[in-house]
């Protein structure tokens, strides 16, 4: 067993875990956050994207040990003093989800795109989505919502 | 009442947004996963990795020794607590043990589980059980399996026919006692155009964003089963559970928690749900079994995979005047609840929107070495509409008529409605003609021709591809479902005016907690913000069927739609005793309860809800409370209907196809929420353009699924696609209250097809006169290099 300490949602957490645990698990199994979600064992389908120190990642392609000392934000630590995120805003707004289950990887992608570019085009915002998988919506909402969201500051909002 | 009282807008047919959301987008939903139970142990299956052999030998003693494992279960054991899985169709089927006992018949089949501590040893402790195999030969290909070749799957069913050549259309009596092709025989003798094509709609793996998942909960103080599940059908999964525990299904409760999607996937009751059940009850333990992506691949069913030889006889001048398909389904190793049924609805749907005189289909089911096939998405329908429409679309071809003009030749007439096909269903409504307009209009048709001719100029492969569709949709009746094809609603006034509603529905996604809230809204003349609809739990739910074929608002709205009004009656009632008014008289306004003519004596909705809790005076024959049900039984399907047209460019160097437009216009009869719509056709589309351009489940000789996990199947992504452009008509039914047909498979029908002869169209130059899905590059480079192939 190893010992990690990581500042998620703005709370150091510290743990011992087995140098195999991978981030999503530890965030899950854990810390009882289970709004960050799995959908594949490959890193493809983007389910479990959190932000990490700064960048968004695929938490199944992180090992608890990597992330010692790094700051995470997840799902639940969107949402500032009981206020959506505009991403969040965005997603609801347009009908950007159905079955929610790819929709907090989804969510936290497009906040990261968003702080690299904040006004995409719609070719941009396809292309800074493409590594997560939505089964449900064809895309076309999860585009709008992530325009609806550009426009009404989401890539200012903090995180 | 007040003047000044706000006026609450009618919410049916308003793009509402959806109430599932804030809890969504926070991460707070609660998946099956997300779930913990005291005493909790993991489950893991040990699964077959090869696709036909029997078992030799399971040596459990590595797994037993490691540290957490409380049990190991061979398929041995668990036949001992658990007989073969039932199914839900009246075909004969083989024994299938939820975990093979002497024989595995595809690869992925479970052979084996583990109960451990936690995920990772009970992953660890299922890796170390080695099993040693006799293999016997595997069967890959349908048609060689249906002369037994290279092997036979199931002692008892010769050649693999799982159902054998199952006769349909004109001139066969229901029971099959007369088979007469007269009719048939005659369109094919008097054709002056025929049109014969082998086409192969392949093989598809669902992939709901979330796995499925299991926990069960034997509990044996009181002598219950709860079982959570990722399933799009708890009160099936009850009943199926209690059977099979030997319980009564007083003993069990069935939860679907939040479910990330199912497309049809997670109609079936699996094997790893009886598996948990019957380990929780033998160990007195909740177990909690969690899918893998790549687990999933092979353990959970298969949609599609279906080779139709399609023949149409026909007139010069574009009049059909015959059809033939012949059908061969590959189901897999085995029969799960509903495959055997799906293929027939290709059956019952060949002669989609046309006015065919003579048709002629028959059915061969087919057992191979691979995942078992089930409903997905459109179940059966999409095949059917793909057959049917590239047929059409080739015979447009030979005659060299416009694809939509041949189409409006054979449609079905308004006022031939209600329809009685010659395959056995009765369409309720259509104006198959005005769609076709407003789809030709919207896209622009002769614009877009006029596009691709140039193009062609240009030198480059555009084509345009055009398919019109009918789906049978707001399943019941009760004589077309084994459970049963009526839906469940109980509305509630709770004594604060509130109104809490069950419905046997089961969402994953299709958002009925908005859209049923919004007719009760209406119906009562309340705030949305006061109706909470509640589902997917058969300790609150009293009944219900489920989620699937397009049911929910045409079965389960109108079901509680019914409830509501027993309960408005009631209240009523009530109100007429409080204002001394006749009954006759109330009106449901704003918010509050009141008689017509005189608004100075409105009461607040809730002060009438009080009132009939405390009733005091309890008027005459009445009960107290304010709560009642209803079961509704449709008298007949629904048949929505729509045109999708499509835009495709090939490139010359690498045959790569994109997808430049794509234009649906569906009619799903009157909309309760345009939002809600849009983005169940917009889903729809993407994976029946997923089918026709990406996604294949490909097997090998040896049995072994090639594109098994997301890294070889190719899933749409967000940049796969154009934007959808929509439209739609309008054709209510006449089946329930509201109009409304169902819309949740949609897109899948139309647009597999339009792409399919778009690519056509795009190679048409090189004499191709039809490519098999799905799109690959590869292929379609060959053709352009290697000249036409058809």
């Amino acid at each position: 067993m190893i010992p990690v300490a990581i500042t998620v949602n703005g709370k150091v957490r510290t743990a011992h875990v087995e140098p195999r645990t991978l981030l999503v698990h530890f965030l899950r199994e854990h810390l009882n956050l289970t709004g960050t979600h799995v959908g594949c064992d490959t890193s493809q389908c983007g389910a479990c994207t959190v932000i990490v120190d700064g960048r968004s990642a695929k938490s199944c392609t992180i090992f608890a040990v990597q992330a010692d000392g790094s700051t995470v934000t997840t799902i639940e630590g969107l949402a500032a003093d009981g206020k959506l995120h505009p991403v969040q805003e965005g997603f609801w707004e347009e009908h950007g989800l159905q079955c929610g289950y790819c929709t907090p990887g989804m969510i936290m992608s497009a906040v990261n795109l968003l702080q690299d570019n904040p006004s995409p085009d719609e070719k941009q915002i396809r292309e800074g989505i493409a590594g997560n998988f939505c089964r449900c919506t064809g895309y076309q909402h999860i585009v709008n919502a992530i325009q609806h969201a550009a426009k009404h500051g989401g890539g200012k909002a903090a995180r | 009442m007040t003047t000044s009282a706000p006026v609450l807008p009618k919410l049916i047919g308003e793009r509402v947004k959806r109430r599932e959301d804030p809890r969504l987008v926070r991460g707070l939903g609660t998946y099956v996963d997300d779930l913990k139970v005291t005493g909790m142990r993991h489950v893991a299956f040990k699964r077959s990795d090869i696709a036909h052999g029997t078992i030799r030998k399971i040596d459990t003693s590595a797994a037993e020794k490691m540290d957490g494992v409380e049990a190991v279960f061979t398929g041995a054991d668990i036949a001992k607590i658990l007989a073969p899985m039932p199914i839900g169709t009246p075909f004969p089927s083989p024994p299938h043990y939820a975990v093979a006992a002497d024989t595995v018949r595809y690869a992925g089949e479970p052979v084996a589980l583990v109960v451990a501590a936690d995920r990772y040893v009970a992953k660890d402790a299922a890796d170390a059980i080695v099993v040693t195999y006799d293999p016997l030969p595997v069967v890959v290909d349908p048609e060689a399996a249906m002369e037994g070749k290279p092997g036979v799957i199931h002692k008892d069913f010769p050649n693999n026919l799982a159902v054998a050549l199952v006769p349909s259309g004109t001139g066969v009596a229901p029971d099959f006692s007369k088979i007469d092709n007269t009719a048939v025989d005659k369109a094919f003798a008097e054709a002056e155009v025929k049109i014969s094509q082998r086409m192969v709609n392949h093989r598809l793996v669902p992939n709901a964003m979330e796995p499925r998942g299991v926990l069960a909960h034997w509990e044996p103080g009181k002598e219950t089963m709860t079982i959570w599940s990722s399933t799009q059908n708890p009160h099936i999964l009850k009943t199926m559970i209690a059977a099979m525990n030997g319980l009564g299904q007083h003993q069990v409760r069935a939860i679907a928690p939040e479910v990330g999607g199912g497309f049809g996937a997670k109609i079936n009751i699996y094997a790893e749900e009886y598996v948990c059940s019957v380990v929780s009850k033998k160990l007195g333990i909740p177990v909690k079994w969690i899918e893998d992506r790549t687990e999933a691949f092979v353990a959970t069913t298969h949609g599609r995979d279906i080779i139709g030889y399609v023949d149409i006889a026909a007139r010069k001048d574009g009049k059909v005047l015959g059809l033939k398909m012949r059908l061969i389904a590959d189901i897999g190793a085995y029969n799960m609840l509903l495959t055997a049924a799906v293929p027939t609805l290709t059956m019952l749907m060949a002669n989609g929107t046309y006015d065919i005189p003579a048709i002629r289909t028959t059915l061969t089911e087919v057992f191979t070495n691979k995942t078992p096939t089930d409903a997905y998405r459109g179940a059966g329908r999409p095949e059917a509409t793909y057959f049917v429409e590239r047929a059409m679309d080739m015979l447009a071809r030979e005659l060299n008529m416009d694809p939509a003009e041949l189409r409006r030749k054979n449609f079905i007439k308004p006022n031939q409605f209600p329809y009685q096909t010659q395959m056995g269903a009765v369409y309720d409504s259509g104006d198959y003609e005005k769609t076709l307009d407003v789809a030709l209009k919207a896209a622009n048709w002769k614009g877009l021709i006029a596009e691709r001719d140039k193009a062609r100029k240009e030198g480059r492969l555009v084509g345009l591809g055009l398919a019109f569709y009918v789906e049978v949709c707001g399943l019941g009746p009760s004589s077309s479902l084994p459970t049963g094809g009526w839906e469940h609603g109980q509305v509630t006034i709770e004594r604060d005016g509130r109104i809490t509603a069950t419905t046997g529905a089961s969402p994953h996604g299709q958002g009925n907690e908005t859209t049923f809230a919004q007719m009760l809204a209406d119906q009562f003349s309340v705030p949305f913000e006061h109706v909470t609809i509640l589902h997917g739990d058969t300790g609150i739910v009293k009944q219900g069927i489920g989620t699937f074929g397009s049911r929910s608002q045409a079965v389960a709205g109108t079901a509680l739609h019914l409830a509501g009004a027993k309960v408005k009656k009631k209240m009523a009632q009530f109100a007429a005793a409080m204002l001394e008014a006749s009954e006759d008289d109330i009106v449901f306004e704003n918010g509050t309860i009141g008689v017509k003519g005189a608004p100075a004596k409105a009461k607040p909705f809730a002060a009438i809800a009080g009132y009939a809790y405390v009733p005091v005076p309890l008027p005459q024959g009445m009960e107290p409370g304010l709560s009642d049900e209803a079961f509704f039984e449709p008298a007949n399907n629904t048949y929505p209907f729509g045109c999708h047209i499509s835009m495709l460019e090939i490139d010359r160097e690498t045959g790569e196809p994109t997808l430049v437009k794509l234009i649906a216009v569906d009619d799903a009869g009157n909309l309760i929420n345009p939002l809600i719509v849009e983005g169940q056709i917009h889903g729809g589309l993407a994976q029946g353009i997923g089918q026709a351009m990406i996604e294949e489940a490909v097997y090998n000789d040896e049995g072994q699924l090639m594109t098994g996990s997301f890294m070889d199947y190719a899933m749409p992504r967000a940049t796969d696609f154009p934007r959808f452009e929509m439209a739609s008509t309008v054709t209510p039914t006449p089946v329930n209250p509201f109009g409304a047909k169902g819309v949740g498979e949609a897109g899948t029908l139309g647009s597999t097809p339009c792409i399919v002869s778009a690519a056509v169209d795009a190679l048409s130059p090189f004499g191709v006169k039809h490519i098999d899905m799905m799109l690959r590059p590869e292929k379609l480079w060959k053709i352009i290099n290697g000249g036409g192939r058809s």
